[in-house]
């Protein structure tokens, strides 16, 4: 019954947080637990809730459906259910899933005896998600400032709340989320392409291991940081980009609300520049 | 907390050098002999070097050195040789490509864009070296060339936007110039100006594999730090003989969400992931403004978008634009449904 072969003597009671025994199966391959249970009511739930919303709303057209937050005019009160109301359920709904999942995460490392690694890295994209839809909203003081729940909803209130900054390029902590995006890949792409180029070496060749893996990048870029500081790296760069993807959006409106072009000109009106006598940029 | 981190890894262990695995004949020397850092053994292997350079290596070096003297050199000549506007202004310096008038001629005069072609060049010759260098070193060593082909999506979306685009376009100007600053203006103008590349069905991809890829190494770095206790850092060991790190592993993720890869095949979802984050988003560069003139109007013809109301039903064209609306509405063969309605007040 959708076990591996080694599956079994790895089920063994106890690690819950919460529930003592009561939770402590699986349906399947799944592990339930106290919070396997409050996960699967606040995801049925607030799918319902979506699916509900589509069916109130104009379209079924799975690009076009827009379940929106409350009108700004609601400030941080309740909405009725079709003015903002569902937005408001589904995202109490989505808050209490997601910390559920790392919950249960938690309990699956306990009973698996590893470390927390992964639910500390999945709480950062929590952090994120309530940052757009908790924590912005409450210090601008309307539950209309959340993005929209919708495929292409979302993309336009992201286009717009960043062209409302002007150009959100400028933003420094996008800046660092950006650089952390794209050097997670890059090290993502290495890492699995010398894990994957060493175990499937061409024809003829034996399986290589970690003394070819760190010749390699020793070769090619002088440094090879070994097998397990690749992990440690990775993992933190992503998390990293999780975490300054929150704070750019917190500090756009919360804390800086001109242009972020304009946040340079500080530099470029040091009196430093002008001092040298020789005229700066302009 | 036990006091160790891992059972076998080389975190801070001061012993004697890797001296490197031996060359096979035909190559140069190695260079750089090997150091120990502290500080980098706090968080992983502290040895830096030894490290090859080989013919590839070092005519990359110089190309790319070559490069980024013509970009230098026109930024500090851009303010006339000032030395504290050069270093105020670093962010924003620029060096442009040549204006739509050249079209796609290799022959432009210098000042004119012709650096900027120059300085594409010797980069474009230097990331090419480097990569048969990444190619080269893979098959010395006996081990395939996955790195190589990666690095080869990540070239091919490089070489998509600054040069085989523009050739498509007829025009140099459609390249992104060099410069900090002036790089990100050119990727938002880009955007806005084909009607915005979130419509773009291959930016989607690309953004979907890119979050895709950090989410993987969050979920694969960690499932990996949290069973080093187990020796799981030894990813190829435990490949070809698997041990309770990687029993552990696979079962967390089939206890979490029913569904389980091995420690060799998390490394092809990594890999292809991050491959094709480079790969659509070529395809989505190549396709804007050779193929599709307005993602947004692209959207909402194939219903991914709806129709906004116009924002200013009133205002008025100036009279070259609205000419120029009315031609291509006009013109025979073309879809009246590609281009803005023109504003009543032209008609």
């Amino acid at each position: 019954m959708s076990m591996l072969s080694f599956e079994r003597k790895y089920r063994v009671a106890g690690g819950t947080l919460i529930g003592g025994e009561m939770f402590d199966f699986w349906i399947g391959p799944f592990f339930v637990g106290f919070f396997g249970v409050t996960t699967a009511i606040f995801a049925t739930l607030g799918t319902a809730l979506i699916v509900y919303g589509a069916a109130i709303g104009p379209t079924w057209n799975i690009w076009q459906i827009d379940i929106a937050p409350p009108a700004i005019e609601y400030g941080l009160g309740l909405a009725p259910l079709r003015e903002g109301g569902l937005w408001q359920i589904i995202t109490v709904c989505a808050a209490g899933a997601f910390i559920s999942w790392a919950l249960r995460q938690v309990e699956i490392s306990r009973k698996l005896g590893m470390g927390f690694h992964i639910p500390i890295a999945f709480s950062f994209a929590i952090f994120a998600y309530l940052s757009l839809e908790v924590f912005r909203p409450i210090m601008l003081g309307a539950w209309g400032h959340g993005f929209p729940y919708g495929i292409f909803a979302h993309l336009d209130w992201v286009s717009n709340v960043g062209y409302q900054g002007l150009h959100f390029h400028y933003n420094p902590a996008h800046m660092l989320a950006v650089t952390c995006f794209f050097g997670t890949t890059l090290m993502l792409a290495m890492h699995g392409g010398v894990i994957l180029s060493a175990v499937n070496p061409p024809k003829g060749e034996p399986v290589k291991h970690g003394q070819h893996e760190n010749q390699y990048f020793r070769d090619t870029i002088a440094y090879s940081i070994g097998p397990l500081g690749i992990h440690r790296l990775g993992w933190f760069a992503a998390i990293n980009a999780g975490f300054w993807s929150a704070i750019c959006i917190l500090i756009s409106g919360p804390f800086w609300v001109g242009g972020w072009p304009y946040f340079y000109d500080w530099y470029l009106q040091l009196p430093f520049w002008n001092d040298m006598g020789l005229g700066g940029l302009g | 907390m036990a006091s160790f981190h891992s059972l076998y890894s080389q975190i801070q262990i001061h012993g004697p050098y890797d001296e490197g695995l031996p060359l096979r004949g035909d190559e140069s020397p190695r260079l750089i002999k090997p150091f120990l850092n502290r500080w980098i053994g706090k968080i992983g292997d502290p040895q830096i070097g030894p490290t090859y350079l080989g013919f590839c290596g070092i005519a990359s070096l110089i190309c790319g050195f070559i490069a980024i003297e013509i970009i230098g050199l026109n930024f500090w000549a851009s303010v006339h040789w000032n030395p504290v506007a050069f270093i105020e202004g670093m962010a924003w310096h620029r060096l442009d490509p040549p204006e739509a008038k050249w079209g796609f001629t290799p022959f432009v005069p210098l000042a004119e864009g012709g650096w900027w072609i120059w300085a594409g060049f010797f980069l474009t010759a230097s990331i090419l070296l480097w990569w048969c260098r990444m190619y080269l070193r893979a098959k010395a060593l006996g081990m395939s060339t996955h790195v190589a082909w990666a690095f080869a999506s990540a070239i091919f979306l490089y070489l998509s936007i600054g040069f085989i685009r523009p050739m498509l376009m007829g025009s140099w100007h459609e390249a992104p110039p060099f410069g900090i600053i002036p790089h990100l203006n050119w990727t938002a103008s880009l955007s806005v100006l084909y009607g915005n590349f979130y419509y773009n069905p291959f930016h989607c991809f690309s953004i979907a594999f890119l979050y895709g890829s950090v989410l993987l190494f969050a979920m694969h770095g960690g499932t990996i730090l949290a069973v080093s206790r187990f020796g799981g850092e030894r990813e190829t060991e435990e490949i070809v003989d698997r041990g309770t790190a990687a029993e552990r592993g696979a079962l967390f993720w089939r206890w979490t969400m029913g569904f389980n890869a091995t420690f060799e095949s998390v490394h092809r979802w990594a890999y292809w992931f991050a491959i094709l984050t480079t790969f659509s988003g070529a395809i989505g560069i190549l396709l804007t403004g050779t193929v599709v003139d307005n993602w947004y109007l692209w959207g909402v013809k194939w219903g991914l978008a709806p129709e906004y109301p116009a924002t200013y039903p009133d205002m008025t064209l100036p009279p070259d634009i609205a000419e120029q609306v009315r031609a291509i509405t006009e013109a025979p063969g073309r879809s009246t449904a590609m281009v803005p309605p023109a504003p009543e007040a032209t008609q």
